[in-house]
């Protein structure tokens, strides 16, 4: 092009190194202070969620009464509950399943979405409109009343077939992904419409791609920056779902101490075990926030327009 | 502007059509028979409780059962719970007032935090206050709403004793004392919702702000001479609004979301806790007919959302 001939023979091209795209997104992610911080934040909290229990190996359901209620000791860091159990040992199990939970939901979220989003976008006309109508009618679904109506409706005859452990982790997995896939849907088909007009993608199918190359080779991988910051988003969103559910009462059973569970033992102690209260809550709060800014600076890093 | 108002009118009927389908669908796959007890009964013969459900309709196929809940949800029949054997829709209208009240002041609460706070920010950007209310809301979204109450009972009613943290239906006073009393008991419920809105509306206001403030017209409105604050106020906040709208009314299931829980941890006889102390009761009539009367609010404030549109774009009406 005319325009790129430097104007004298002494302006030499500045030649920069070739990045890639990963580390040129890692080199705009580190721009965002807080959400370097926060991603060493989370990344120690789920080190210390899944290796925790391997130095601290008090078991989560030792009943003691000599030390019901206890503060913050020597013997049990983060206190003891009404039944002498162990409050650390509890918050950490607790955080694997939270984090579980969490992680597998948005997986579930994003898949449907991205299924959702990408047929809608790739289709087309009338199938389009009735898979966006549909999107439309999930947005205003009342979700967390939905999401106690079918947990109460099935949480019986799903424990009885897989164990109640198992049973109410994929109920409440799948049942909060089915209600937090929509978002996704909604950008991968707005990245869809606009991806497949796109010159590389009309050059890929001059070139004879299948359809099925074209979506999984060419357009998705470029549709994804904004469905990683999403997902990410939708992370944060189930693990405060799941422990909304807990903390109503209507999660896990009493036995697996979640963080919402922790929450729900703790509110009618309040005024004399803070403590207990607070050790959950504080989980519960450092990963949304944490998992909040990562996602934030996700956005920074991984819109290419933006200029940092 | 009445003949937008009939459209996005008519566009509702068919979504609350297809939340009526999804909540039937869900309890018609749900397992569980009604008539489980009668089956160990052995007072009851086999046939007698055939015919039963016969006369009842429970063998008819799925959509002519379908069709008969529809028509008698719309007639008002909502059934009677099973705890209390009072009729659902009184139980229900008892209590939406406490929760109407509650979730608008708390929406208000939102407003007046966000609206100043995101407009002030993004007309000053990167700034100071900027970033420190950027921090803010985002600590304030993150943190959820059953540990901020927690947090505020601790803080207000334990450790100061300032506030009474249990909601009372009666209290025995009446004028000024009343308003008084109603007033110290409502504000953590209100501080709890309106809190974790405002966090959330604040970062849209911003944005929303942000990308109006770039405009042309902006530039226009400044060259003409008229004063900055005039400028913000009509030229840029009111278009700032139309996509704040969206993402308000796309935000209302997670505002009666957080009713439910905030209404359960201050007990707020409001329609959420109806909701769980049905749920926890097996009270299926009650827990059905407050998730069908959330399923409307959601919708009704959808069509506050298109209304609020068409008068901030009159574009959008006359298409």
């Amino acid at each position: 092009m005319a325009g790129s001939i430097p104007a004298s023979a002494s302006a030499e091209p500045v030649r920069r190194p070739h990045v890639g795209p990963w580390k040129e997104a890692w080199r705009r992610f580190r721009k965002h202070r807080l959400a370097v911080v926060s991603a060493a934040v989370l990344l120690l909290l789920i080190l210390g969620v899944l290796l925790g229990p391997l130095f601290w190996t008090l078991p989560i359901d030792e009943i003691d009464f000599a030390a019901t209620l206890q503060g913050p000791t020597l013997a049990h860091p983060l206190g003891t509950d009404d039944l002498g159990q162990d409050l650390l040992a509890r918050v950490l199990y607790g955080g694997r399943i939270s984090l579980a939970v969490g992680f597998t939901a948005m997986l579930v979220a994003v898949g449907l979405g991205i299924l959702v989003g990408s047929t809608a976008g790739m289709a087309g006309g009338r199938t389009d409109a009735g898979l966006m109508w549909l999107t439309d009618l999930f947005l205003s679904l009342p979700q967390l009343p939905l999401l106690l109506l079918i947990i109460y409706l099935f949480r019986a005859s799903l424990t009885e077939v897989v164990g109640t452990e198992l049973g109410v982790f994929i109920l409440v997995v799948s049942v909060i992904g089915a209600f937090n896939w929509m978002p996704v849907a909604r950008l991968v088909r707005a990245q869809f419409l606009s991806l497949r007009e796109k010159e590389f993608v009309e050059a890929a199918r001059a070139l004879g791609a299948s359809r099925r190359r074209l979506v999984l080779r060419h357009i998705l991988p470029n549709a994804l920056g904004p469905v990683i910051v999403a997902a990410t988003i939708d992370i944060a969103a189930a693990i405060i779902a799941e422990s909304t559910l807990s903390f109503l009462g209507l999660g896990f059973p009493p036995d697996i101490p979640t963080w919402g569970r922790l929450l729900f033992d703790a509110k009618d102690n309040l005024d004399f075990a803070p403590h207990w209260a607070l050790a959950p809550g504080i989980a519960i709060f450092l990963t949304v926030v944490s998992i909040n800014f990562v996602g934030d600076g996700l956005r920074d890093a991984l819109d290419p327009r933006r200029v940092l | 502007m009445l003949q937008y108002l009939t459209r996005r009118l008519l566009i509702a009927i068919p979504s609350l059509l297809g939340i009526s389908v999804i909540l039937f669908t869900i309890l018609a796959l749900a397992p569980g028979d009604p008539f489980e007890e009668l089956a160990t009964n052995p007072a009851i013969p086999p046939d007698v409780r055939a015919h039963l459900r016969a006369s009842l309709g429970m063998d008819d196929p799925v959509h002519l059962r379908y069709f008969a809940w529809l028509t008698s949800m719309l007639h008002g029949e909502w059934g009677f719970s099973f705890v209390s054997r009072i009729p659902v829709d009184q139980l229900i209208l008892q209590r939406l007032p406490t929760t109407i009240a509650v979730i608008g002041t708390s929406q208000i609460v939102a407003l007046c935090i966000a609206l100043p706070v995101g407009v002030f920010a993004a007309t000053r950007p990167y700034s100071l206050f900027d970033q420190i209310a950027n921090t803010l809301a985002f600590i304030g979204f993150s943190l959820p709403t059953f540990f901020t109450g927690l947090l505020m009972i601790l803080l207000f009613s334990i450790h100061l004793g300032w506030l009474p943290f249990v909601f009372r239906t009666s209290i025995d006073a009446t004028g000024w004392r009343w308003w008084w009393e109603m007033a110290r008991q409502s504000i953590m419920p209100i501080m709890v919702l309106g809190l974790f809105q405002g966090a959330a509306w604040t970062r849209y206001v911003r944005s929303a702000v942000l990308d109006v403030i770039r405009l042309d017209h902006v530039t226009t409105a400044r060259a003409k001479g008229i004063s900055e604050g005039s400028v913000t106020l009509k030229h840029v906040v009111r278009n700032a609004m139309i996509p704040v709208v969206t993402l308000v009314a796309l935000q209302m299931p997670a505002v009666f979301g957080g009713a439910i829980v905030t209404e359960q941890i201050f007990r707020v006889p409001g329609v959420g806790s109806l909701l769980i102390t049905a749920i926890l009761a097996n009270d299926t009539p009650v827990i059905m007919g407050v998730t069908f009367v959330f399923a409307c609010l959601v919708v009704f404030f959808n069509l506050v959302a298109d209304i609020l549109y068409g008068w901030l774009d009159p574009r959008i009406s006359f298409r």
